[in-house]
């Protein structure tokens, strides 16, 4: 009863946000507007028992995508000019179209219904025999990992391509040693304080989150977005160019790449070994260590290409605006 | 001695309930941007370490209890920072405090 | 009495419904650029909510193996999910990037300048086929 009461609240909230975000048209409160957004959407997924996509909803949506959309921002203008055209045919296609899908839902599972076709046949399986063939306790990193780790394997290639095409587009000014930085430091004293006691304690979340993705929510994702973060509120607070002295750009595509051949090195290991592509199990001399060690290998070389990628792009945004 | 414990951790979450509500009317009500970050800023910063004070009893000596005080630390050294920091580019993009109007003048000055 | 369990069963999926279609509106209705990839970024998270909902079972825990547990809920659209944050996370950059490097070429975000620049610039080529572009 509390939980679809709190349910209920978390859904309006969402509503409430994206209507204001459709009027609004200064877009500095659009893209503040969709941080809360992301971040009702991960305590959402809280009350639905997602806790990981939770942990990456948060991270990634009201962390990442809002900082880099206030850097466009920077670059392209605050203000929207009002619409040109009338709003009743996209108000038309639109309600067509939710209708469509409502109507398509009628014939749906409920909501919570444990005899859903969704519950049976693969995700069964995966729930009862990971424990025997796996050995992780985290069901989604085992399933993520292992049971499904091609997919994964092109989702690390996905984020390392458009890593690339980012860099492409914009490329990374070089650090100028006369660049001036934003202001003299001397009138940041509270925020460079505070942030050089918190960005250790965030490097070792960080590295805490990537390691303990097999007990609990956690994982190479998360682990990548936060050091990232670690490193962008450094350069933030510090001064233009002040991440880019502590991990220079030229390093990050090599690391990217070295991501992607790591995570891909391990299932090429499996096939000159004479078994499928990606089985862990030939790593170690007992298959559930080998799993282990698959796991821990392929979710750093995850962590790694998420955080070079996710440096790189932050780097050419910012750098881009530097005068 | 669990009930003591159980109406102790019942109290911090009505109170720290009750000054978010408080922090939201405010946010509502002050005529100035720096007033509202004042009045979310102040109250946030205790409301948040009193409910998870709130959970922290109900958990008992846990691991889970020790992961919510780190919290409770991020958290005061953290919101405190950030409204400093709104305020300070608020300040930095021109916008003034709204002043108080000056009082009349007695006529025999 | 059955419209009540109907909608007490489905009402989950009808917001995130609302919700992916407020994102679509924001997408084709608006001309800013900036404006419409915000829009894609709530259809994106709705989706999400969407998958998130199927997954959930009544009375289950969250899918971490535990003693005393009995009933999970379904891993299966978390881990989809989890990808598709990060690949949304990825591609709206890449969207980001292209909008700079609109704005550097046209010197605008808006849609409807850009079309009307992009229709000024064919009608003066069709006009002096012979001149550079």
């Amino acid at each position: 009863m509390i939980e679809r009461l709190l349910d209920l609240f978390l859904l309006a909230l969402l509503l409430i946000t994206s209507l204001a975000a459709i009027r609004l048209r200064d877009l500095f409160a659009v893209v503040m507007l969709f941080g809360i957004y992301s971040l009702s959407a991960a305590a959402l997924f809280m009350t639905l028992d997602a806790v990981d996509v939770a942990f990456t909803e948060a991270a990634v949506g009201a962390g990442i995508t809002s900082v880099l959309m206030l850097a466009t921002l920077r670059l392209t203008g605050r203000y929207e000019q009002p619409p040109t055209h009338s709003p009743l045919l996209p108000l038309g296609v639109v309600v067509t179209t939710g209708a469509v899908l409502i109507y398509a839902t009628l014939d749906a599972p409920h909501f919570g219904d444990p005899t859903a076709p969704a519950q049976r046949q693969v995700a069964a399986h995966y729930l009862e025999a990971s424990a025997g063939e796996v050995g992780v306790p985290n069901v989604v990193t085992a399933v993520l990992a292992s049971y499904r780790g091609y997919d994964t394997l092109g989702e690390t290639l996905v984020i390392f391509t458009a890593g690339l095409v980012v860099l492409l587009l914009l490329g990374i000014q070089p650090l100028q040693p006369h660049c001036p930085t934003r202001r003299p430091a001397s009138e940041q004293v509270v925020l460079q304080v505070i942030v050089k006691m918190l960005i250790p304690f965030i490097l070792l979340f960080g590295a805490y989150v990537q390691f303990h993705g097999d007990f609990g929510a956690g994982g190479g994702f998360q682990a990548g977005v936060i050091i990232a973060t670690g490193l962008v509120l450094y350069d933030l607070v510090f001064g233009d160019g002040a991440a880019q002295q502590v991990v220079p750009p030229r390093w990050l595509p090599r690391l990217a790449a070295a991501g992607v051949l790591l995570y891909g090195g391990v299932g090429v290991y499996g096939l000159l070994k004479g078994h499928a592509l990606l089985d862990y199990r030939v790593l170690a001399s007992e298959p559930l260590a080998g799993q282990h060690l698959g796991i821990l290998l392929v979710e750093l070389g995850v962590g790694l290409t998420v955080f070079t990628v996710v440096l790189a792009i932050f780097y050419a945004f910012s750098s881009r605006g530097w005068r | 001695m669990s009930e003591l414990w159980a109406g102790l951790s019942a109290l911090c979450l009505a109170l720290g309930s009750l000054l978010c509500l408080t922090g939201a009317v405010g946010l509502l009500r002050f005529p100035d941007f720096f007033t509202r970050i004042h009045a979310v800023g102040v109250t946030d910063t205790l409301a948040t370490p009193l409910l998870l004070l709130g959970l922290i009893l109900q958990l008992g000596w846990c691991l889970d209890s020790f992961k919510l005080g780190l919290v409770v630390v991020f958290v005061l050294a953290t919101n405190p920072t950030a409204s400093h920091a709104m305020a300070k580019a608020a300040l930095d993009a021109g916008l003034q405090p709204q002043l108080p109007d000056p009082p009349a003048r007695r006529q025999d000055d | 009495m059955d419209l009540m369990v109907l909608l007490a069963g489905l009402f989950n999926y009808w917001v995130a419904i609302v919700l992916m279609m407020s994102g679509f509106y924001v997408v084709i209705a608006r001309g800013n650029l900036v404006k419409k990839l915000v829009g894609l970024g709530l259809f994106q998270a709705s989706v999400f909510i969407l998958y998130i909902s199927i997954g959930k079972v009544q009375g289950g825990h969250a899918p971490i193996l535990g003693a005393l547990i009995e009933r999970y809920s379904n891993p299966l659209p978390q881990v989809l999910i989890l990808t598709a944050i990060v690949v949304g996370v990825a591609t709206t950059a890449v969207g980001l990037a292209l909008i700079v490097r609109i704005r550097a070429a046209y010197g605008t975000v808006e849609e409807a300048q850009i079309l009307a620049q992009e229709r000024a610039e064919d009608a003066a080529q069709a006009e002096h086929p012979d001149d550079p572009a």
